[in-house]
């Protein structure tokens, strides 16, 4: 017992040791622990050997549990990281704040796709670089919807995806025409829901922020998809989130998933997808209306204020969103594995352009308005959220309600009044209502 | 012919408890044996038993993301360390609440317990605030407090249900033969009570290395633990099952393996103290 | 049995803990307290406070004095009574199959067999796994209802797979926390059984007493004790079950008051109305704790 004691002291006087000894500037980078995040960590030696008196820490973590630490940290001014992954959903937030450091020397900064960078602009002011960019899109089955002697529109209705699902779904040999996620989350079922209503014409709320889930678009859209996901989805759906529908798209289940443009160069990838050859992709679908849902997430690195380390972190940053970084990956990994959606060189690149999800993608962002998400008019901005501080719970607690509809254990006029009542709490609660 | 009898038995009870016990331990197998699938192999129905490529590049990915051994290594201290204070200060409150207990000893032992009732986010602002004022955040000696703390009530209950069956007059006769109360507590109440407290010792280890929640919360790399190296596994973009089994079999297999070890050791010591 | 003199020194002795405790409950709660009268947002901290009482602000605008409101807010929250409700028939139902598999899984365990030492180890085994990671599993590979291995089986033998977090949120957090507690419960018991006296067994047998009388009347009274400490110990944990609910994405259905509370406070970051949140869970884990202790405390002491 004794030694062991000695030796637990002791290698807790190296390890203190081992640290203090280093006199480099160390940054402590807090990511979410996604493939494209994951490739950067192992490309970073590009960097350090350009800049070796700078040391790379990584924090990975999964994306809630990186919301929560991150948002406690930086409200709480802890001053744990010096560089931040987070979303078009933090950044303005935070950035009125003035929690984040505005960034300089973003290479070639009018390079940047507009609507992207539009979503990271603080009174004109860049708060994040992003990293990648995502909306969404349809991704298909080519081999099954071939067979059942239909074709996909490059920009088809709810309606006509619905009827390609019903002809899909042969539920004894466990083929379901359509997945989607519904688990609960605003980041999780609440995305794809938030993107279903814009796409019907449904609003959060209207210009004096009454909450609109007693209006007949949403009706509508919620009655739309709990039906659609009866006849064609998979068991599971109302707790089935981004992962456990990838996992079911790539066994070969489903006939269509329409989600987040990066998850393509998964599905198309031989060694995760079953049928990676047979992959198409559409235009995610509106109702007619030309509104496809307006989905728009760039995960970004943004510099919280209060860094001691603010020249080291603004070179990293400008460094990991820079063209070259984009041409350091294609060169390593290919160009099918460069983060997309941030940049619109990338687009113009013809080896780029040979990757067959390029165009729907850059299509998919480029369609995306998100000052004006529904074709009614709103108060706020955002897409598949909106863009409040509020939103985080509220869309957690609709999305819930949602899920017991889609579940059955709610009826859809139960979960659309619910949802109102919610609504009605939070914005009251917070002042938007008086 | 008795015997012949009572080996039946034995058999039959060989088959029952081993199914049991299979079918109890089977989604830990699961997840071991997935974690040597390959992604597309891990998800793919029917699922396959053994008749799959067994690869160990799971384990490989795992180790080139993440260091194993930082988070292992933090895991242990943290564990460790919090077990060792913690013991430090319950085993004379033990003592005191079994010898010589006052009139509200079991209302303080309730007490106690109740501290652990708070659900962890009630208290998470206040704790980080005071943690970012005397800059113990990310730091190991931080984190062992704060687990020391939260496993105190636990400890002291078990030890004291130990102590409890410690019958009085033994101490009594040492302390009769002119034995300091030091001496009591060393030479003659640990010995007796040193499964107790080596058993109690295995469950705090147990609960100081399970904690997700404080461990997430206070520690971003100095100190993170293994719970931390699991949050990056959990829910990435991606397929992931396989590489999540590798390093969830990674995070429990020390865990496991002191779990084997002390098997004996806890059943014995744990006989010891719930008992009348 | 105790002098003056070791009674003085038993508050010595106890005051490290008591003292240690005391300000790790009454530190972080004393500021709970004063957040939960607080409207305290973490992202938008003064937004509702400068709109609606521009004469209250404190601290550099940051927050404001907001009297009842996050208690009646929390407690009007429909989702409230809900998870009051999830938590309760959590903890019990928990505690129920604890005990009666503890106990049948501890008798099984107290047989003499090949591979005694395996087997118990398999049994105990759950017990050593981390929440987080046991929900995954089950949720990912054992209680999917497409992929899942119960669905699996289900389908082997022609039946429609069940969708457990669908139609059966609840019950799926039980057998998940249930996995995890059972083993608990069969450690402790089991230790208790092994100490039941050599003789008083072999007496038994030579009696020729039934194994149900000899359960009911002498291995039963012996268990109780042990048993006691396994409902408190438990009872402490289940009140703040939350990985299984959080992972499994059940939260709607199954979520208990912890999560509420989570959900309060660092999905909404509303500090203030979390911290009311923990008060009143504080409030009502002490108010079970209280007849808990009223039912079977009486059981230590013997």
């Amino acid at each position: 017992m004794k030694a062991v004691v000695t030796g637990v002291l002791g290698a807790f006087a190296f390890a203190l040791l081992a640290t203090t000894a280093i006199a480099e500037t160390k940054l402590t980078i807090a990511t979410v622990n996604n493939g494209d995040m994951i490739r950067m960590q192992k490309l970073t030696d590009d960097f350090t050997t350009a800049n070796p008196d700078i040391k790379l820490e990584w924090v990975t973590l999964e994306e809630n549990v990186l919301r929560e630490k991150v948002t406690t940290d930086i409200a709480a001014k802890g001053g744990q990281f010096d560089v931040l992954t987070i979303g078009t959903y933090e950044v303005p937030i935070w950035g009125k704040k003035g929690w984040l450091v505005p960034l300089t020397g973003i290479d070639d900064q009018a390079d940047l796709i507009p609507s992207i960078a539009g979503a990271l602009t603080v009174d004109g002011k860049l708060m994040a670089s992003p990293f990648y960019a995502e909306s969404s899109m349809i991704m298909y089955r080519k081999d099954l919807v071939a067979a059942t002697g239909m074709k996909m529109p490059a920009k088809p209705t709810w309606d006509e995806v619905k009827a390609i699902a019903d002809k899909i779904t042969n539920k004894d040999k466990e083929i379901y025409g359509i997945c989607l996620r519904g688990k609960p989350g605003w980041g999780e079922g609440g995305a794809v829901e938030g993107a279903l209503g814009n796409s019907f014409g449904a609003r959060w709320f209207d210009e004096s922020w009454k909450p609109q889930f007693d209006s007949p678009e949403w009706k509508k859209a919620l009655t739309f998809f709990v039906d659609m996901m009866k006849a064609d989805g998979p068991p599971g759906v109302s707790t089935n989130g981004y992962n456990e529908t990838m996992a079911l798209y790539l066994a070969g289940k489903c006939g269509m998933w329409i989600d987040a443009t990066v998850s393509a160069s998964a599905l198309t990838d031989p060694k995760q997808a079953k049928f990676a050859d047979q992959v198409d992709y559409a235009m995610a679908p509106d109702t007619g209306n030309g509104n496809h849902g307006n989905w728009l997430w760039a995960w970004s690195l943004a510099i919280p204020a209060g860094t001691q380390k603010n020249d080291a972190a603004q070179k990293f940053v400008s460094w990991a969103t820079s063209k070259h970084y984009t041409e350091l990956v294609a060169a390593k990994e290919g160009w099918a594995n460069v983060p997309p959606g941030t940049r619109t060189s990338l687009y113009a690149n013809p080896e780029y352009a040979k990757v067959a999800f390029a165009k729907p993608t850059l299509d998919a962002i480029l369609s995306v308005n998100s000052a004006q998400p529904s074709s009614q008019k709103t108060p706020y901005s955002g897409g598949q959220y909106v863009a409040i501080p509020e939103f985080a719970d509220l869309g957690t607690t609709v999305s819930q309600i949602f899920a017991a509809a889609l579940s059955g254990e709610k009826t859809v006029d139960q979960a659309l009044a619910e949802s109102q009542d919610a609504a009605t709490r939070v914005m009251t609660k917070a002042g938007y209502i008086k | 012919m008795a015997r012949k009898v009572s080996t039946n038995k034995k058999l039959i009870i060989t088959v029952l408890a081993w199914a049991i016990g299979l079918l109890i331990f089977f989604p830990i197998f699961w997840t071991i044996l997935t974690s040597f699938k390959t992604e597309r192999e891990a998800i793919l129905l029917p699922p396959k038993f053994f008749n799959f490529e067994w690869t160990t590049e799971n384990y490989g990915i795992v180790q080139e993301r993440s260091d194993y051994l930082r988070f292992a290594l933090n895991s242990i201290y943290l564990a460790l360390g919090s077990t060792f204070f913690a013991l430090l200060i319950a085993i004379p409150s033990a003592w005191a609440m079994a010898f010589a207990p006052g009139k509200r000893t079991k209302d303080l032992l309730m007490w106690m317990l109740s501290t652990k009732m708070m659900p962890p986010v009630g208290a998470l602002i206040p704790i980080y605030l005071i943690f970012r004022d005397f800059h113990l955040l990310d730091t190991r000696f931080g984190i062992i407090t704060v687990l020391m703390l939260l496993n105190l009530p636990i400890i002291i209950w078990m030890l004291y249900t130990y102590f409890k069956e410690i019958p009085g007059e033994i101490l009594e006769a040492s302390r009769m033969d002119g034995a300091s109360l030091v001496k009591e507590l060393v030479y003659v109440l640990t010995p007796m009570a040193l499964p107790g407290i080596a058993s109690t010792l295995l469950l705090n280890i147990i609960l100081a290395w399970n904690e997700a929640f404080w461990t997430l919360a206070l520690t971003t790399k100095d100190a993170a633990p293994l719970t931390q190296f699991i949050a990056s596994y959990s829910a990435p973009e991606g397929l992931f099952w396989a590489k999540l089994s590798a390093a969830s079999t990674m995070a429990i297999a020390p865990i496991l393996v002191l779990g084997w070890f002390a098997q004996k050791q806890l059943v014995r010591g744990l006989t010891f103290g719930a008992v009348k | 049995m105790a002098t003056q003199q070791t009674r003085t020194l038993g508050r010595f002795a106890v005051a490290p803990s008591v003292i240690s405790l005391f300000l790790w409950m009454i530190v972080p709660l004393a500021m709970t307290i004063y957040f939960s009268f607080l409207r305290y947002n973490l992202l938008d901290p003064n937004y509702a406070c400068s709109l609606m009482h521009p004469d209250q602000l404190l601290d550099g605008a940051n927050r404001c004095l907001a009297g009842f409101t996050n208690y009646t807010y929390f407690m009007t929250d429909p989702a409230f009574f809900k998870a009051m409700g999830n938590s309760l028939k959590l903890v019990a139902w928990v505690l129920a199959i604890s005990v009666v598999f503890g106990t049948l899984l501890a008798l099984l365990l107290d047989q003499a067999f090949y591979g005694q030492a395996v087997v118990r180890l398999l049994m105990i085994a759950p017990f050593l796994v981390m929440p987080t990671v046991s929900a995954l599993v089950w949720k990912n590979m054992m209680l999917n209802p497409v992929s899942g291995m119960i669905a699996y089986l289900f389908k082997s033998v022609g039946l429609q797979p069940i969708d457990w977090f669908a139609h059966y949120p609840l019950a799926a957090v039980i057998l998940m926390v249930s996995w995890q507690w059972v083993p608990f419960a069969t450690l402790i018991l089991l230790t208790s059984l092994q100490s039941l006296d050599g003789e008083q067994k072999e007496a038994a047998e030579m009696d020729g007493t039934p194994p149900l009388s000899y359960f009911w009347y002498i291995v039963l009274p012996h268990l109780i004790r042990p048993m006691t400490v396994v409902i408190l110990i438990e009872t402490i944990f289940l009140l703040n079950v939350f990985a299984e609910i959080y992972v499994s994405g059940t939260a709607g259905t199954a979520g208990n008051l912890p999560f509420l509370v989570y959900q309060y406070g660092l999905i909404a970051n509303d500090i203030g109305g979390a911290s009311a949140g923990g008060i009143i869970a504080v409030i009502l884990a002490n108010i079970v704790a209280f007849f808990l202790m009223r039912m079977i405390g009486k059981n230590l002491d013997a």
